[in-house]
């Protein structure tokens, strides 16, 4: 029996089933955005271009390269509430690398609104339930954009060391933090407690420990307890701390997350929260959501098909068209997949020839 | 297992060297043979030879789980990968270098061949200064000497090819050396086997100094 469902295919039933428990709608959106969105928000969108056109009235616009800030835009702040959706959708960019157009496809959920506590343990624990739909080996590492701050903010004002310092936090090189200290004259207590915050991931208890240990400041200190109050709730299994996590932090505020699964050489799952993206656009509102790449999941849990179909029916220009018919219905009804051929193609793997 | 990618010559058999002496030697590939790829399945541990420039391709693509390359690529191509160790080896430094009559007097697009080219174009950006990119893949030195370009962008290790050409390093733009590094998705499921592997390595390059 051949299996009519791709693999990718499979993980996105069980995701959408799986979000539709916790109350997500679903949401299906336009391919093209106005670029204004995009200009105005352009380092919430990692690395890659946009690519856009102008439309019949001369108006530009970009295929979307992002389902976030199409969905966050028309948040509304309402007391208590928070609206919570999910999406199965390609974007499209411009690859920082190759400079070639990209289509992904992410799946992927928001829950913008009043949130609390509670919210960020469900969307962390989805995401996490999500890496466990598509394999039972995976680890899913959480940071706080909050920690890394407010270490930088303890260590230097100068723009250009703290770039250098998350650069080499991001590398998890400590070289880099020596070097880039030497370059800016700063001294070597601080560049040793950075080189030592380095070292500082794994398992939540041990990580949160060492966090408690360190004295940097009241900001650091308020948010490990954060890390602490949700690592308790979530538990240790599969969860890691890493602060290697560095996302842009004009738009990330808090909690930020992201899913690797074994045999997947790329991240495959990006998330978390972004209440200063929606303070820029005026709101109130707070946001947290995270998105997987569908396309890196392609092979992952899958042998190849060894056939494309079950039978071969290798017919004539004699045979009778109706006989022919009947003959593939009879095949169906066996629950074997047919295809009709006058003559063997070159490229199709099929388990057995019928000839009528 | 680990899958180590090892640049092809002198570097790459320094290193697999400071690997031996860690712990995970795999004596078959020191054979003069054609074999690509070695294993010492008793230490866990799987080496191949790739081209230098591809290391880290090789790495961030979760072919092999850690590699060994110059800092001069990872800033050329800046893969996402982590960089854990400065091994302190095959030191040389990126340079621009032209004739030693020639004088950059910021008039005129300056010509500049290189085989790095986004190395070379950050630097000048850096600078705000217009250059005419010339990717060349070999001999860059014949360049200037040809007229094709005023400076090159290249690595200089001693100086001896420069001198030789009647050029010179004009301005550094970095010091280069080996890093150890690996990829990202590798480092979450093997974790204790790359910690224990960048440790020893560290407790070498320590000695060395």
């Amino acid at each position: 029996m051949i299996n009519y469902l791709k693999n990718e295919e499979k993980i996105i039933l069980s995701l959408r089933q799986l979000y539709s428990k916790y109350g997500y709608l679903p949401y299906k959106m336009n391919k093209f955005e106005e670029y204004d969105l995009y200009a105005k928000n352009k380092e919430f969108l990692i690395g890659d271009g946009v690519i856009t056109f102008t439309d019949t009235h001369g108006k530009l616009l970009a295929l979307k390269p992002d389902v976030t800030l199409s969905i966050i835009k028309n948040a509304t702040d309402n007391k208590g509430t928070k609206s919570k959706v999910y999406y199965s959708e390609n974007v499209y960019r411009i690859s920082g690398k190759t400079r070639e157009y990209k289509e992904i496809m992410q799946t992927g959920l928001e829950c913008v609104g009043d949130l609390d506590l509670y919210d960020t343990y469900e969307v962390i624990t989805l995401a996490r339930k999500s890496l466990e739909a598509v394999s039972g080996d995976y680890v899913l590492e959480i940071s706080h954009m909050g920690i890394l701050s407010s270490l930088l903010d303890s260590v230097s004002s100068n723009e250009a060391y703290r770039q250098g310092v998350l650069d080499a936090i991001k590398k998890k090189s400590r070289h880099e933090i020596k070097l880039a200290s030497q370059k800016y004259g700063v001294c070597e207590d601080k560049t040793e407690m950075l080189c030592d915050f380095i070292s500082v991931y794994g398992e939540p208890k041990t990580v949160i420990s060492k966090l408690e240990n360190m004295n940097v400041n009241d900001e650091f200190v308020s948010a490990t307890k954060e890390l602490k109050e949700l690592t308790s709730l979530l538990g240790n299994y599969k969860i890691r701390l890493d602060f290697s996590i560095v996302n842009d932090m004009n738009y990330y505020n808090g909690i930020v997350f992201n899913g690797f699964l074994s045999g997947v050489a790329e991240c495959v799952l990006f998330g978390g929260s972004y209440d200063k993206l929606l303070f820029k656009m005026g709101k109130r509102s707070k946001g947290i959501g995270f998105a997987i790449y569908t396309d890196l999941l392609e092979g992952i849990n899958e042998s190849q098909n060894k056939y494309d179909v079950d039978v071969l029916l290798l017919y004539s220009d004699n045979t009778e068209t109706a006989k022919l018919a009947k003959e593939i219905e009879k095949l169906n009804d066996m629950g074997k997949t047919v295809s009709a051929q006058k003559a063997i193609p070159q490229k199709l793997r099929y388990k057995e020839i019928v000839e009528i | 297992m680990i899958n180590v990618a090892l640049p092809k010559g002198r570097l790459g058999e320094k290193v697999y060297k400071m690997f031996a002496l860690c712990g995970y030697e795999c004596p078959s590939i020191l054979e003069n043979n054609r074999k690509l790829i070695f294993e010492n399945e008793e230490k866990g541990v799987r080496y191949f030879w790739v081209k230098p420039s591809d290391v880290s391709i090789y790495v961030e693509r979760g072919a092999a789980d850690i590699g060994v390359c110059g800092k001069d690529i990872l800033l050329e191509y800046e893969p996402d990968v982590y960089e854990l160790l400065d091994l302190n080896i095959g030191k040389c430094r990126m340079a621009v270098a032209g004739k030693k009559d020639f004088y950059d007097d910021n008039t005129q697009t300056l010509k500049v061949a290189t085989k790095f080219v986004n190395v070379a174009k950050k630097y000048y950006s850096g600078k705000c200064r217009d250059i005419d990119i010339i990717k060349l893949n070999g001999s860059i030195e014949i360049a200037p000497i040809l007229g094709l370009s005023d400076v090159i962008v290249d690595i200089v290790e001693t100086g001896t090819t420069l001198k030789e050409n009647n050029l010179e390093v004009k301005e550094e733009i970095f010091p280069i050396s080996a890093r150890l590094i690996a990829n990202k998705s590798s480092f979450k499921f093997k974790t204790e086997e790359i910690e224990k592997i960048a440790e020893f390595l560290a407790e070498q390059v320590k000695d060395n100094d």
